[in-house]
């Protein structure tokens, strides 16, 4: 064969992986299809990279690199613990942004004299660099062994690196017009490999915990882009057709996150809560604790009962107790849902893949515009380390930061139980008067303590 | 200058096709879609391929990018599937 049928048998093997990932992502968009979706497009890109390496340059390098990366991906795969999702799914983003970084790196020395070319490597470096650098923050912000946030001197310091990493895109555009440069190319563009990873940790720094379900899509969007970008410097359509693929489902999601707490997607990334003006009114009233035995009367009598987890319940791992509640709550009678924030945790979906890893049908979960209309039935709400998306300001108080972020509305049940560790307040730094109201009962104390103690109660 | 044109042709009707095959999706798979768009997005291992590697800094850069990209496939896909395996109804 010679090498014009193998650019041909290429070609068309490129297309079938591109009809491959069109069909494995719609069909990854439905809960029915989901798991053949993801096989049909794994098929793709195992088509994709089989034609690839027919005529591969090196194979050591190449099957080495394929080894070592399979071994360590499939390592961490299989070993993630599921409350771990999240910051892998960040850590595995990022790698994608590196590999097309490095692609983008490598093509430098083939721009020639092709000034678009150059435009796309400047490009598509800047992209897939900040994906990758952007990810490692949020890996950390996500494991919490990076504690920096907002208004910290680092914190600052990675800002304006960030933005004098935007003005040496600029810079770099203007540079093939200067005839003569203080130093010489090669220098400059290693000056701007080290901006552009610098500048990618101060996109990510100063965004706060609750804002990571956007930022994580976001960065999944820009790992899409940076790769077809990259398929438009090696003019290869299958990274064209996948990357843009990638680009519109990150898109999509980080619409849905924005939405979902009224806020554009500039207001999270640049400004955040902290900017937005403090709510005025505190009327504040006396919170009425509840204990187990009380608490367990109250919901043994119970016909309804809609149970609202958030953050708390990962951190306290206590997706597991929470379904052995739920089903001990079905045996007894009542009829038991779960409202499930789209914002709730630390990324998109994340109670969802919580209760589903705790053996939770996933017909019981329901969405907030699916639940509020029916909370005056409920006799029970039963909120476990939630906050903000049931804070009763968001429709009650014009003035609060909150205000007009679609939420759970469980102040309207019969009874609120709110699970907490303390009385302080949300990621949002907004009181929330549903601690205050005169159906709610706090149920102080560790998640996972707590319900663990209402689940004895039901046993005895 | 033709092939670009061309090029963005793609770009533009795969960013367009994306948003409409996507536009509804349930929030139990919001985490699922990501983490299987985000092995799609490994397909930077066929670009990585490519790669000339003539000199020795183009063979290290070659060298970790294909490494990068295929933890970012393999490691992808397989968390995906291990979630989706997750998700039933009873």
């Amino acid at each position: 064969m010679g090498n014009f049928d193998i650019a041909l048998l290429q070609n068309i093997a490129y297309i079938l992986a591109a009809i491959l990932f069109i069909t494995g992502i719609k069909m990854l968009g439905k809960e029915a299809t989901a798991q053949r979706g993801n096989v049909i497009s794994a098929i793709g890109m195992f088509i994709a990279i089989i034609v690839t390496a027919i005529n591969i340059v090196n194979p050591l390098v190449v099957l080495g690199g394929i080894l070592l990366g399979a071994f360590i991906g499939s390592v961490i795969a299989v070993k993630v613990k599921m409350t771990s999702i999240p910051e892998m799914v960040a850590l595995f983003n990022g790698f994608g942004g590196l590999a097309t970084f490095f692609i983008a790196w490598s093509e430098m020395s083939n721009t020639n004299d092709n000034l678009f070319q150059y435009l796309l490597v400047i490009l598509t470096v800047y992209i897939g660099g900040v994906t990758f650098s952007g990810s490692l923050i949020a890996y950390g912000k996500l494991s919490e062994r990076l504690k920096i946030g907002k208004g910290h001197l680092v914190t600052n310091l990675f800002i304006s690196l960030f933005y004098l990493s935007l003005i040496s895109i600029l810079a770099m555009l203007i540079l093939p017009m200067i005839g003569s440069l203080p130093l010489n190319f090669e220098t400059i563009f290693y000056i701007y490999l080290a901006l552009v990873m610098l500048g990618g940790v101060g996109f990510v720094l100063p965004i706060g915990g609750g804002d990571m379900p956007v930022v994580i899509s976001l960065l999944n969007s820009l790992s899409g882009i940076a790769a077809a970008f990259a398929g438009l410097i090696l003019v290869n359509n299958v990274l064209i057709v996948a990357g843009s693929l990638v680009g519109a489902s990150g898109l999509i999601l980080t619409i849905i996150m924005a939405k979902a707490m009224n806020r554009t997607i500039g207001n999270i990334l640049f400004i955040g809560y902290a900017a937005s003006v403090a709510s005025s009114s505190s009327e504040q009233g006396e919170v009425k604790p509840i204990n187990a035995e009380d608490a367990f009367l109250i919901l043994e009598n119970a016909s309804s009962v809609l149970i609202v987890p958030g953050y708390g319940m990962a951190v306290a791992q206590a997706q597991h107790v929470v379904r052995e509640l739920g089903e001990l709550l079905e045996e007894n009678g009542t009829d038991v849902k779960y409202g499930i924030h789209p914002v709730a945790g630390r990324m998109p979906g994340h109670m969802n893949v919580l209760l589903a890893e705790a053996n939770v049908s996933y017909d019981l979960l329901a969405e907030p515009d699916d639940v509020n209309p029916m909370m005056d039935t409920v006799d029970v709400a039963v909120v476990i380390g939630a906050n903000d998306v049931v804070n009763p300001s968001a429709t009650e108080e014009p003035g609060s930061p909150i205000y007009g972020m679609p939420i759970l509305e469980v102040a309207n049940a019969r009874t609120v139980f709110v699970l907490k560790r303390s009385m302080s307040s949300g990621f949002a730094g907004v009181q929330n008067p549903l601690f205050f109201k005169e159906n709610t009962r706090m149920l102080f104390g560790d998640a996972k303590e707590s319900i663990s103690g209402l689940v004895s109660e039901f046993k005895d | 200058m033709e092939i670009y044109i061309l090029l963005g042709f793609v770009l533009i009707l795969s960013i367009y096709l994306g948003l409409e095959l996507i536009s509804k999706v349930p929030s139990t798979l919001h985490t699922p879609l990501m983490s299987g768009a985000n092995a799609i997005s490994g397909i930077a291992l066929v670009g990585a391929l490519t790669l000339t590697q003539d000199t020795f800094l183009q063979t290290v850069i070659a060298f970790l990018a294909i490494t990068f990209a295929s933890i970012n496939v393999f490691g992808g896909y397989l968390v995906t599937n291990r979630m989706l395996s997750m998700f039933k109804k009873k």
